[in-house]
């Protein structure tokens, strides 16, 4: 490589997220030592501590991202099979050598390290997705092509299923966006969104009540289409399913889901209350957050924090400790930065030359956003617990270096968006 | 750049709605509501209370006649408790196992995490025996309190009692109180409460999400200690306040003693009464129904609520208004046949004394002088008619303290009874005039006072035309801080030239052959009374006396009321004259110990209401008074 070379291609990273970048896993740490800080034990920094773990984490997280910035962007779009099928093993060894955690068999354990492959496997599938869509430019409009790509998405998906880590496993559902982007029709979109909503309405309100109601919208448009023949007939099937799919979800949200997962879902949405059982993480993460009030109460004096009222907090509930230390000022700037970071990513992925680029740009975008709107959700309500970590700044060295990965390999393909891959 | 690439705005739509939703959840469980912040005050906060004593209360002469005695609480933290020796435990503190299991279901129920109390008042030897293998019983300990000892069990309607607040004492207190706390609920205990109560203590704790104690919250700063109530110094003296209970033990009534020159209540007897300790401690709801179903009602303050006409003993204060009114003067003399015509009927009286004179007739309590007194005022020149005749009777009257409340510092004093005109016209019709309305001169009719009030008026004789107003602290907190009210004069408008008269006629009374208290002179004192003979439409009449000692610069004014005990000289005077002689000199001269240990061994009591009769249900604490003595147009009064 020569000098160059290397002193265009630090001309052409975009600073600007890298900056962002930085900013979040500042906030990171600063939150996770007050999570963990002991006002009878604070007097040394600590390696050994997660806090001084984390700083590792953080700087081993910027020489990975700058190797990466290093490497060749050829590199990613060639071998991408190779990394899909690599991570695809370590998925399957995962469920044969793994170390239960929590339930889940989600680790290989690393002498003291751990692996967590579910995390590899994000940036694995939005490689080979982002090369498959490229290949040959699909449109997607022919049921061969979207099934393919369905597959490379689900095959992973279910793996992660087995463990089973099904936080970890919804998150491979934000590569819908991408596909959208692509020319995915925008009624798989609706069609996903109106199967949450019927959920939800089969939850808190009567039968009797949403039949009806789906009736009264389908004949809507059904009078309004009433010259169009084949419409008519599209709309009466999806009114037909609609209502097959209440009684669906219904056997299926008994049958499928863990009797843990019911609850939280019926915690989320007020159906059950549960402040000593499983609803304790919401209750606690919502009155750490809650009592941070306007300005929080300050670095270091959360008392929620500090005496640990919150479980899992310098990890899946780092929010809550932004939230009480640093109150509604910090939170809104703590959104913003991920506002900002992912509006900047969609329009970094739009200014690039090529498919495989731009696809992969809306992967990591959509990975980061699920992540953030679940994370964040969860901490404060209005999403039921799904344990998946907040990007950049929860505690943990396999997520902080896999999305660090992720999102360095489209830096570098930003920064190579003239060349050709 | 193809078609597709508008949907980049709708997934960028996506995010920014999406955030949105987030930083609005964010202000409403951050900014728009403080449910979230209390509550994480309560995660981390617990309140350690420290109660602080009440306050102490000394008698006149400050031996202290109220003070505080340690006991224990006994308090549990449920999730603390481990399993232990139930049946040790139990036996040391007296209870059996549903007992246990009950009050540690209540605990829990309450709170698994904050302690509450499991047994209350628990004695220094259960405490003792308790304390040495506390160890054993985790999640138990116990907290200090101290609760009312009285050294000489006496003066119970005086103190009142503390109880346990209430659920509406919470509620009215706008959140001063907590479960646990103690409140003066009668009496002095009441009255000054506010003084007595001291401030609780707190210390702010702040736990761990195990409930492990981190230290005290921020440094302290919210942290108080508690503070001891303030001590009281009553009027009372608590040597007579003994002797009176003794003389009026086995009787029913009341004695109240007065300074007059300076209002102090210095006894507050009210017959029968109870021995204040038997109001504390843990048998304390037991005895209180012990003593609520007694005969004659203990808890009845007699001297604020109990009605009595005055009868004879009102008699001064004719002679007072009509010296004033300038109806008669000293030397006037009426003619007393036995009885006194008022119209078409006949006020009878003891004697027949010919001419009789303002001295003798108020020394031999003649009801002919003053029924003409009563006639000479009401019947005036200057009045236009009996209506206004009446109102300037009623005012001069009122001026005397009768008819409205004194504002003792003490709860539930009742005001008496003093008709105006217009209550007269709504009973009697237009047509009424002085004849009708007779029986008022000898203190009968519709007129009532309580004991206090009776005291009062021969304080404000004693003062030749004034009182101060009657009160039984004199003195709170260490500056003896007394309140500005007692301090001023109240005078009755009446010229004190007047007052030597009459004065002269209640000496006689008392030292006079023949008056009607000869018996209870006090030797060397010259001791000024006047007696009464209350007629009583339920029994036999009350025995009542009125007087003070000495009679130039008078040191104490006293009534003395003994119901159905009959001729007040019989047996109020005596006793009042028992009160007076031992709080001047401090003792009984001659014989009169032997006669007043003869006193203390009579027994009156009025006969118990027959068992078919239904007594009519008693209400809570001393608001009931006696039975009030309803009087009867039957005019005699006798003395």
């Amino acid at each position: 490589m020569s000098t160059q070379q290397g002193g265009r291609f630090f001309f052409n990273v975009d600073w600007i997220t890298i900056l962002i970048y930085i900013a979040l896993c500042a906030v990171g740490f600063v939150n996770i030592y007050a999570s963990i800080y002991n006002p009878d034990n604070s007097t040394l920094f600590n390696f050994s501590s997660n806090y001084g773990k984390q700083l590792v984490f953080i700087i081993t997280a910027l020489i990975l991202g700058f190797s990466i910035l290093l490497m060749d962007a050829k590199f990613f779009s060639v071998f991408s099979p190779i990394v899909y099928g690599i991570t695809m093993l370590l998925l399957v060894a995962v469920l044969l050598v793994g170390r239960k955690v929590a339930g889940n068999q989600a680790w290989i354990p690393l002498g003291s390290f751990r692996l967590q492959p579910s995390e590899l496997a994000k940036f694995g599938t939005a490689l080979l997705l982002a090369r498959y869509v490229s290949s040959f430019n699909p449109k997607f409009r022919d049921f061969k092509s979207i099934m393919f790509a369905a597959l490379i998405v689900l095959f992973p998906l279910m793996l992660i299923m087995l463990q089973p880590d099904t936080g970890s496993a919804l998150v491979f559902l934000s590569f819908m966006f991408p596909l959208y982007r692509e020319g995915l029709s925008g009624y798989f979109l609706l069609i996903f969104l109106g199967m949450i909503v019927l959920f939800i309405a089969d939850f808190l309100l009567p039968i009797t009540l949403i039949i009806p109601v789906i009736l009264v919208i389908g004949g809507i448009f059904i009078y309004q289409n009433r010259r169009k023949q084949k419409v008519m007939f599209s709309i009466i099937l999806t009114t037909i399913v609609a209502i097959a799919y209440l009684f669906v979800v219904r056997v299926a949200y008994e049958k499928v889901l863990e009797p843990h997962q019911r609850t939280r879902i019926e915690i989320m949405l007020g159906q059950k209350t549960d402040p000593k059982g499983a609803g304790y993480n919401v209750i606690q993460s919502k009155i750490a957050i809650g009592s941070g009030q306007i300005t929080g109460r300050g670095f270091l004096e959360g008392t929620q924090t500090k005496y640990g009222y919150v479980p899992e907090q310098s990890t899946d509930f780092i929010f809550s400790t932004i939230g009480e230390e640093w109150g509604f000022v910090g939170c809104t700037v703590v959104v913003a930065l991920y506002l900002f970071l992912l509006l900047r990513l969609i329009n970094l992925a739009e200014r690039q030359r090529s498919t495989f680029s731009r696809v992969y740009g809306y992967c990591v975008a959509s990975i980061v956003f699920f992540h953030f709107f679940i994370n964040i959700g969860m901490t404060i309500g209005i999403i039921p617990v799904i344990g998946i970590p907040l990007p950049f700044i929860s505690y943990g060295g396999s997520s902080l270096w896999s999305f660090t990965v992720l999102l360095f390999i489209f830096l570098k393909l930003d920064s190579n968006r003239m060349g050709f891959i | 750049m193809d078609n597709l690439f508008n949907r980049k705005y709708i997934v960028q739509g996506l995010f920014i709605v999406v955030a949105l939703i987030l930083v609005g959840q964010l202000f409403y469980i951050q900014v728009a509501s403080d449910r979230y912040f209390l509550s994480a005050n309560s995660n981390v906060l617990r309140k350690k209370y420290t109660f602080p004593a009440r306050g102490v209360i000394l008698d006149r002469n400050n031996k202290v006649i109220v003070q505080n005695e340690p006991v224990y609480d006994l308090m549990v933290t449920p999730n603390l408790v481990k399993e232990f020796d139930t049946l040790a435990f139990c036996n040391i503190i007296g209870i059996d196992m549903k007992g246990f299991h009950k009050r540690f279901d209540k605990a829990r129920n309450q709170s698994r995490y904050q302690r509450s109390v499991f047994e209350k008042q628990l004695s220094v030897q259960t405490y003792a025996a308790l304390q040495e293998r506390l160890s054993r019983f985790p999640g138990f300990e116990t907290q200090n309190r101290t609760v009312r000892h009285y050294p000489d069990s006496i003066a119970g309607q005086f103190f009142g009692y503390v109880k346990e607040v209430s659920a509406k004492d919470i509620e009215d207190s706008e959140g001063y109180y907590r479960p646990g706390d103690y409140i003066g609920k009668s009496g002095v205990e009441r009255e000054y409460n506010d003084v007595l109560r001291g401030e609780r203590g707190v210390e702010n704790t702040i736990y761990n999400a195990k409930n492990v104690p981190q230290g005290s919250y921020l440094d302290g700063k919210f942290d108080t200690l508690a503070v001891s109530g303030e001590t009281l110094i009553s009027s009372l003296n608590i040597d007579i306040q003994k002797l009176g209970e003794q003389l009026m033990h086995n009787k029913v009534g009341s004695i109240v003693a007065i300074e007059p020159s300076t209002g102090e209540v210095l006894a507050f007897v009210s017959s029968p009464t109870y021995d204040p300790n038997l109001m504390v401690g843990r048998q304390q709801g037991n005895n209180y129904m012990d003593i609520f179903r007694q005969p004659n009602r203990p808890f009845t303050v007699r001297p604020l609520s109990g009605y009595y006409s005055p009868g004879s003993s009102f008699k001064p204060l004719d002679a007072l208004l009509g010296l004033q009114e300038g109806v008669i003067d000293p030397n006037t003399t009426f003619n007393c046949p036995g009885y006194y015509w008022a119209g078409n009927h006949q006020v009878k009286c003891e004697h027949v004394d010919g001419n009789i004179s303002l001295r003798k007739g108020l020394a031999r309590s003649c009801n002919t002088y003053a029924c003409y007194v009563f006639q000479k005022l009401m019947t005036q020149k200057k009045f236009k008619n009996k209506i206004e005749a009446y109102d300037s009777w009623e005012a001069k009257v009122r001026k005397f303290g009768l008819g409205s409340k004194l504002d003792l510092d003490m709860p539930f004093e009742r005001k008496g009874r003093l008709f105006t005109s217009e209550e007269y016209t709504k009973r009697f019709g237009k047509y009424w005039g002085y004849t009708t309305i007779i029986s008022l001169a000898i203190g009968q009719g519709e007129m009532s006072a309580t004991p206090l009030q009776m005291a009062n008026i021969m304080a404000i004789i004693a003062n030749r035309g004034y009182y101060m107003k009657p009160h039984l602290i004199k003195g709170i907190g260490d500056k003896k801080n007394v309140r500005k009210e007692y301090l001023t004069k109240n005078y009755v408008d009446v010229d004190t030239r007047h007052f030597e008269p009459v004065i002269d006629g209640m000496q006689d009374a008392v030292n006079a052959p023949y008056g009607t208290a000869r018996a209870s002179a006090i030797p060397d004192i010259l001791f000024c009374g006047k007696t009464g003979t209350v007629q009583n439409p339920h029994g036999k009449n009350h025995s009542v006396f009125i007087g003070f000692a000495p009679r130039d610069n008078p040191k104490i004014a006293i009534a003395v009321i003994v119901e159905n005990a009959g001729y007040g000289g019989s047996y109020a005077a005596p006793i009042a004259s028992y009160m007076t002689e031992k709080y001047l000199t401090g003792k009984l001269s001659g014989n009169r110990g032997e006669r007043a240990e003869w006193m203390k061994k009579q027994v009156i009591l009025p006969d118990m209401p027959k068992p078919k009769v239904k007594l009519p249900p008693y209400q809570a604490d001393s608001v009931k008074p006696a039975p009030v003595q309803q009087p009867v147009n039957q005019l005699t009064s006798i003395n």
